[in-house]
Order: C-alpha cells, then sequence, then structure tokens
C-alpha cells in the first residue's frame, strides 16, 4: 500500500484555526501539522476544544478563521476529492443496529469510487467470524472495531479518530491500537485524539497537547517529556497531619527537587537527582515524626507534563 | 456506475431495516386489515333496527299496547310505573314512552337519532286497522342490496389512505430523526456519498414497501371483505404511488430540523392527528359545518380518500380525480422544497 505521498511531505496542516460558539471560543488560534506517514496527536482533557478542531479538519464545521490544507487540498476546492482519501471515525457515532457487519462495510464501500475489498477489511479488523452478526449483538470493542473498519473501506490516505478507545476496556483497546499500528506502518497518516496519555505516548509521533482551545505543548512524546526537566516524580502520601508538618521550601531546598506539588493528602515533588533527594528526603520525614502512608516514584509521564502545565489532571471529569 | 451503486446499497439498507423490524410489520400490514375487519363487523348492514317502546299505565295502557304489538319493528312493553319507565327512557333502553288518551301521548327526545323512526312507527302502528281488514297497499317495495354503499365501503378506502399517510411519515420521518440523533447522518457526510442519494433512498425504499402494503391490503379488502374495486388497476396503482410520495414529503419535513426521535414523533403527530378526523377516514368530512368543509378538502390526505373512493368505488379514472391531484402535487412541491431549504445534516 503506497498511502503516503512519499518523504516527510505534510499530509494535514491546519493555521490559526479559531472556532467560537457565541461568547464561547471552543478553538482560539491553534496551528499544527501531520507529516506523512506519522501520527499526531491531539492530548487534552474533555472540553479542550479537541473534537471541534478535529471536526473542522473533516469537513464537518467550518472554522471561523484559519487555514487548513488536507494532502495539498482546501474543503473549499476540493471537498469530494479529500472525502474520497480520508477515513474518518467520529466520537460515539452509533452504526444501523440491525445490519450485519457485512452489510454495513459494504454500504460504506460503497461511498467510495476505490477502496478495499470488504472481506480484506473484515480480515484488518479482526472481524471475520462476526460477518453475519448484526451490529446490536457486538460488544464494545468490536462496535469500534467495525467503525475503523468502516473508515478503512476506502484506502484512506489520512486517518481520522476522535477518541478512538473511550470506554473500552484495555484488551479490546490495545487490539485498536494494533489496528491503528498497522495503518501506519502501511505509510498512513494518522490524526488522533484522546485524553488518554498512554494511548497518546504509544501512537503519536508528534503531540500537541491543547487546554481551553490553546496549545499548550507540542513535540514528540520524549521531547515533551523530557521538557519538564525532571528525572522522576516523586509521590509522598503523609495524610493531612503530616503534609501539615512539611512546608514547601523545605521540601524545595532538599537536593535535586525541582519542583513541589500539593494535592489532597499527597505532595508530588519533580525530581531531578532521585538518589540525592531520597537520601535527604526520608531523614526529614523521620526528624518531623511524619508516617509515610504510600511513596511512590515514577519516570515522568506526559500526564506530570500536563498537571505541570495546567495543574489539572488529563482525566479531572 | 459508483452513483447508482450508492443509490441501490442504500435503498436495499432502507428496505432490509424496514423488514427487520416486526413491529414496523405488524402496523403497517396487520393492524390496518384487522381495523379493517373490526370495524367492517361492527357497522355491518343488519337491515333496520327496531325501536324499543313502553306504553305506560293501567287501564287502557295494556290494549293500547295490544293494538301496537302488531306495528312493523316496533317492540311494545307495558310498565305501571311512571317514573321507572323515565328512568330507562333517559337511559336508552326505550325510544319513547306512549301514554294513553286521546289522542295518545308520545313522550321522546327528538335530539335522539331513534326518535324520528320510533314516531314514525307508533303513528304507522296507530293508523292500521285494529283487525287484519283488507286494505290495498299505498305503495309496493323492491328492495334491492347495493354493493358499494356499505359502511365497510366506504371505510376501507380513507383506511389505506390512513396507511399511505402513516406508513410514508413514519418511515421517512422516524428514519431521518433517527440517523441524525446516532449521527449516522453526520458519518456518512464525511465520506463522499452523493446527499441526495440518502434522501431518495428513503423514497425509494418507501416505493418498494409501498407496493407489497396497498397490494395486501387491497387484495384483503376485495377478496374477504368484499369491497368493490371498480376504477382502473393504473389509475389506482398511480394515486397509491402519488399518494405516498406527498407523505413522505410531509414526513421528510416533519423531520428536517428535529434532533430527536421524540421530537419528530411529536411533529408527526402533530401534522397526522388533524387529518385522522378531518379528512374523512372513519366518517364523511361532510359532517363537519359547511363553512369548513372547503378547508378540509384542501388538507393533502382528504385529496388523496376523495380520490381514492371515486377510483374504487365509482371506477373513475385519473382525469376526473384531477383537482384532487392537484391538491396533492402543490402539498408535496412545497414539502420537499421547504424540507430540502431547511434540512439540518448534523
Amino acid at each position: 500500500m503506497s498511502a503516503a505521498g512519499g518523504g516527510n511531505g505534510v499530509a494535514v496542516r491546519a493555521r490559526g484555526l479559531v472556532k467560537r460558539y457565541g461568547d464561547l471560543v471552543a478553538v482560539g488560534g491553534i496551528d499544527f501539522e501531520a507529516r506523512s506517514g506519522t501520527c499526531l496527536g491531539l492530548l487534552g482533557p474533555n472540553g479542550a476544544g479537541k473534537t471541534t478542531c478535529i471536526e473542522m479538519l473533516e469537513g464537518l464545521k467550518p472554522p471561523d478563521e484559519g487555514e487548513i490544507e488536507i494532502l495539498g487540498r482546501t474543503w473549499r476546492s476540493a471537498p469530494r476529492e479529500i472525502r474520497q482519501r480520508i477515513g474518518v471515525q467520529l466520537q460515539e457515532t452509533d452504526l444501523l443496529d440491525k445490519l450485519t457487519v457485512l452489510e454495513t462495510l459494504r454500504l460504506f464501500r460503497t461511498f467510495y469510487s476505490r477502496g478495499r475489498d470488504v472481506g480484506e477489511v473484515l480480515g484488518l479488523v479482526g472481524l471475520e467470524e462476526k460477518r453475519d452478526a448484526w451490529v446490536e449483538k457486538l460488544s464494545g470493542g468490536q462496535k469500534q472495531r467495525l467503525a475503523l473498519g468502516c473508515a478503512l473501506v476506502s484506502l484512506p490516505e489520512v486517518l481520522f479518530l476522535d477518541e478512538p478507545t473511550t470506554g473500552l476496556d484495555p484488551q479490546a483497546r490495545r487490539r485498536v491500537w494494533e489496528i491503528v499500528e498497522d495503518f501506519k506502518r502501511g505509510g498512513g497518516t494518522v490524526l488522533l485524539t484522546s485524553h488518554y496519555m498512554e494511548e497518546a505516548e504509544r501512537l503519536a509521533d508528534d503531540l500537541v497537547i491543547v487546554d481551553r482551545g490553546k496549545v499548550i505543548a507540542e513535540g514528540s512524546p520524549a521531547a515533551i517529556i523530557a521538557s519538564l526537566g525532571a528525572e522522576s516524580i516523586v509521590e509522598l502520601r503523609l495524610g493531612d497531619e503530616g503534609a501539615d508538618a512539611l512546608d514547601d521550601e523545605e521540601l524545595a531546598a532538599l537536593p535535586g527537587v525541582k519542583e513541589v506539588r500539593r494535592e489532597t493528602g499527597a505532595i508530588t515533588l519533580a525530581v531531578t537527582a532521585t538518589q540525592a533527594c531520597m537520601g535527604a528526603l526520608l531523614p526529614l520525614l523521620e526528624r518531623r515524626a511524619v508516617t509515610l502512608e504510600d511513596l511512590h516514584t515514577h519516570r515522568p509521564t506526559l500526564e506530570d507534563v500536563f498537571v505541570a502545565l495546567t495543574g489539572k489532571h488529563l482525566r479531572d471529569e | 456506475m459508483s452513483s447508482f451503486n450508492e443509490l441501490w446499497e442504500l435503498t436495499r439498507t432502507r428496505t432490509l431495516l424496514f423488514l427487520r423490524e416486526p413491529e414496523i410489520l405488524f402496523w403497517v400490514f396487520i393492524f390496518p386489515m384487522v381495523l379493517a375487519a373490526v370495524l367492517g363487523f361492527a357497522f355491518r348492514n343488519t337491515g333496520p333496527s327496531p325501536n324499543r317502546v313502553c306504553v305506560v299505565g293501567g287501564g287502557d295502557a295494556a290494549a293500547l299496547a295490544e293494538r301496537l304489538s302488531g306495528a312493523e319493528n316496533l317492540e311494545v312493553e307495558h310498565a305501571e310505573d311512571l317514573e321507572e319507565a323515565e328512568l330507562e327512557l333517559r337511559n336508552g333502553n326505550y325510544d319513547a314512552l306512549i301514554l294513553p288518551g286521546s289522542p295518545p301521548v308520545v313522550r321522546l327526545d327528538p335530539q335522539r337519532p331513534e326518535a324520528d323512526a320510533a314516531r314514525l312507527r307508533i303513528e304507522l302502528g296507530l293508523a292500521a286497522p285494529p283487525a287484519d281488514g283488507d286494505r290495498d297497499p299505498v305503495l309496493e317495495l323492491d328492495e334491492v342490496t347495493a354493493i358499494g354503499s356499505r359502511y365497510i365501503d366506504f371505510l376501507f378506502p380513507g383506511l389505506l389512505g390512513l396507511n399511505l399517510m402513516g406508513t410514508g411519515m413514519w418511515s421517512i420521518g422516524f428514519g431521518v430523526a433517527d440517523l441524525r440523533k446516532r449521527k449516522i447522518l453526520k458519518r456518512m457526510l464525511v465520506t463522499p456519498m452523493r446527499r441526495a442519494s440518502l434522501l431518495l433512498s428513503f423514497l425509494l425504499a418507501r416505493l418498494v414497501w409501498l407496493f407489497l402494503e396497498v397490494a395486501l391490503l387491497t387484495t384483503f379488502g376485495v377478496l374477504v371483505l368484499d369491497v368493490p374495486f371498480r376504477g382502473g388497476l393504473f389509475a389506482f396503482a398511480a394515486l397509491s404511488v402519488f399518494g405516498a410520495m406527498i407523505f413522505a414529503g410531509l414526513g421528510l419535513l416533519a423531520a428536517s430540523r428535529v434532533r430527536t426521535v421524540e421530537g419528530a414523533s411529536g411533529m408527526l403527530n402533530l401534522i397526522m392527528m388533524p387529518m385522522w378526523l378531518a379528512s374523512g377516514v372513519f366518517f364523511s368530512y361532510e359532517r363537519f359545518p359547511e363553512a369548513v368543509q372547503p378547508v378540509l378538502r384542501l388538507l393533502p390526505l382528504t385529496a388523496l380518500n376523495d380520490a381514492l373512493r371515486d377510483v374504487m368505488l365509482d371506477g373513475a379514472g385519473l382525469l376526473a380525480v384531477a383537482p384532487e391531484l392537484g391538491i396533492q402535487l402543490a402539498w408535496g412541491i412545497v414539502a420537499f422544497l421547504v424540507a430540502l431549504n431547511i434540512f439540518r445534516w448534523e
């Protein structure tokens, strides 16, 4: 399959995208580019403007300002050509309950002037055994894979996925990821929105982190994590009294501590030198007679970056 | 090529979805047949029904009752107690009370439809000679049965029209609203599918089951209920297709903006309910005051029912029902144009 236009051209380009609903600015001037053959992830909490953004790219909503270019075309000049060359999975779309898997794929296949054989798509999304089952009898994961299949029938060059695994169990989620990775291996470009950092880290080559309609960080997952400048994150659970016995200044003064953050009953430290920090932290707790309920250290994740940038968690709702 | 494929597949899908809903099959096919059969049975022609009357009082009353008992279609009873008899009159168990005297007094409620017949029959009974004296008959009776004048004959074309309206509006209105609510419409919009294909597929699928619906119901009506079918098959078929398309347009209009299926069903009922009552399905719209009848005649279902009755019962051709066709055409064009202009795709 020679899906992408070869090299590292830009498959999707958005410049200065703005979308307002009355007084509410859903997307407030966003720029990004998805290189051909890579996956660009839009990561952010619910309500950050990800879906509005991706629906503008899909041609469903006209942007109030800004420009969109998909495979070198614009929605104004070549809407049918773009639709022919992209595959889309919307957030929470139902399919027709009383149609079988095969009938559903065949229906979508007829919308495109060229594309895959539906039997091949069944194989791609692993639904061969369910081909004659009604959609209403499928599990959540199977439905999601069928929705992916509908996006893949056209042999698309760009795949738009809006929260493709929300509500799925971990195993079903991994199967969806494998399908997306297969598509990428074939040279396709993926544009993904997600509020799961694990999903973004696994699938995305480049990330745009959005919050309240603005880009707050971008780059590869590794680069974004590195921008935190921490070697590890140390989480202490001390209970309310224990936490009050320590103040932020003395924690920040410990060797290797870059940043101190408090949440109810817990303190989180961004640390540049883990060993040195621990060596000083534990004696401090000892001196203050603070009982440690729990202690964790982990490598920094996108979630930590997001918390550091916004003070909120990705999945806070 | 691809655009034909797309239309074919969309139409096939719509038809399959319809056939896979047993409830729809019930409402479209079984329900109208049962309704026609039950109403046809309940309102079958049973000949004139007799009037129950009561002669009240003592003494002369018994003789008077005896004298009237020979009268045609009169069930005569005798009671002593006036109060009790009056109660029975109010309850509708007696159509009239007769109090002996000279002349006898007949007490009845002239508002009730049975009153006239009762009065006439009592008069005839009293006028007849007490004994069986031979008298020359005033007139001679020639009894015939006119097929096509029974209630079921009136009812059946109306039910057919009602069904064309219901199926057309529900299938399209509900189908569109459901696709929109569940974002399937939106999902289709991000494919190169032509919007016209989707709308057209609803109409074509409607024609597929229109054929089944009309063929089955009409066969049932003609074979089982003995409803006359005097018109030409072509005129009848053309009229059915015409009617179905008009209501498809109205269904599309009803669903063009609504976001939920509940909203759609409210809108559909709002449009259909007045026509259930005022378009001459179960009873003639001529029972409404004369002033509103011209308006009622302009309703799409009234036009369809009138035309269906003319064709089925009177054997009219398409030309004869041209005014009704014109009314429907106007509705159809306006409905489609407005629907397409205000249609909400998302």
